[in-house]
């Protein structure tokens, strides 16, 4: 356990699997993507309550899901920050909350697109759009302190504590609906139930979801290597990197 | 196909702004941000290149993995976790 810890934390041997993962991240993630919304878009029956308008769900709920799994992961990487100082778990929050911080918008925006011909309105402050506006405010306030704070270390405490007191706002987003009188929908996938809609309904949901997670991998790993070769640039294996390409011939 | 032609499509039954709008906004936020992502990699990879580039044109490269690139680079130091 504790080597395949400490091989976790170092940054040149993620380098090394990022590269080897991410061509598969692309791929298939854009084939999941790509499938599961063309599905949705053009051959999924429509809802006889809402017509077409809801076939935003197929960019909504993928969307919005990734932006609070985004925040866990966040939040479970500070606290490895916080309790271990591992380096790439800094690294991780630095390059994911950017990822967080579109993703957020993307299903604030397309929820208000959807709710004015579904509920007549594009905003209302009710509990669940209120809590995802925290969200993408909680993104923002993140992105921010790290810029705000010169000294590498600090900064990684201070967004570490940050993004654990936001924490607090992901189960009030998820069970908003339950807790409070809302017009937002319940959720579409529980783990105990089968899904309320049909197949034709929920496998393109679930498939622009998965696609959509992968692309997320594949934007983590892009943009810690960034991170990475920033912080190392002046380390031996990063000048290394070039020399095993050049260097002999 | 849930249409008759590629107007209904298109349409959505009057739909189609609403559809249309998420979808664009979807797929140019993320285009933006995947391609974004991509190039400033390749641009910190390119810099680092130039870096070590400099570097060994100055000095030869030693042969040795542990050898320090110069006087006043930090090398990694492994500690043992037990």
């Amino acid at each position: 356990m504790w080597p395949f810890f400490h091989k976790l934390g170092s940054p040149k041997w993620f380098y090394g699997i990022a590269t080897r993962l991410m061509p598969w991240l692309l791929v298939l993630g854009l084939l999941c993507l790509g499938a599961g919304l063309v599905w949705g878009l053009a051959f999924a029956p429509k809802d006889y309550l809402q017509g077409n308008s809801y076939r935003i769900i197929f960019i909504h709920v993928p969307s919005a899901f990734l932006a609070q799994s985004i925040y866990i992961m966040m939040a479970s990487a500070a606290v490895v920050t916080l309790v271990w100082r591992m380096k790439l778990a800094d690294v991780f929050v630095k390059a994911t909350a950017p990822v967080g911080l579109v993703l957020t918008f993307i299903s604030l925006f397309t929820g208000a697109v959807w709710g004015k011909p579904t509920w007549g309105t594009w905003w209302i402050w009710d509990a669940r759009l209120t809590s995802m506006l925290i969200l993408l405010f909680l993104y923002g306030g993140v992105i921010a302190l790290d810029r705000a704070i010169n000294d590498e270390k600090s900064a990684a405490r201070a967004v570490a504590i940050l993004v654990l007191v936001g924490v607090v706002n992901i189960p009030i987003i998820k069970y908003s609906v339950d807790w409070w009188n809302t017009l937002h929908q319940p959720a579409t996938f529980k783990l105990t139930e089968k899904p309320s809609m049909p197949a034709e309904m929920w496998v393109p949901l679930l498939l622009s979801v998965i696609g959509l997670y992968l692309l997320f991998g594949w934007l983590a790993c892009l943009r810690m290597q960034t991170e990475i070769l920033i912080r190392e640039q002046r380390t031996r294996w990063v000048q290394d990197l070039f020399h095993v390409n050049e260097g002999v011939r | 196909m849930a249409f008759d032609s590629f107007g209904a499509f298109l349409a959505m039954e009057g739909h189609g702004p609403y559809v249309w709008a998420s979808y664009g906004v979807f797929f140019v936020l993320m285009a933006v941000l995947m391609v974004g992502s991509y190039r400033r990699r390749n641009a910190v990879l390119q810099s680092c290149r130039q870096h070590a580039g400099s570097r060994s044109s100055r000095a030869p490269k030693p042969d040795s993995d542990t050898a320090p690139a110069t006087a006043a680079s930090f090398t990694r130091v492994d500690v043992s976790q037990d």
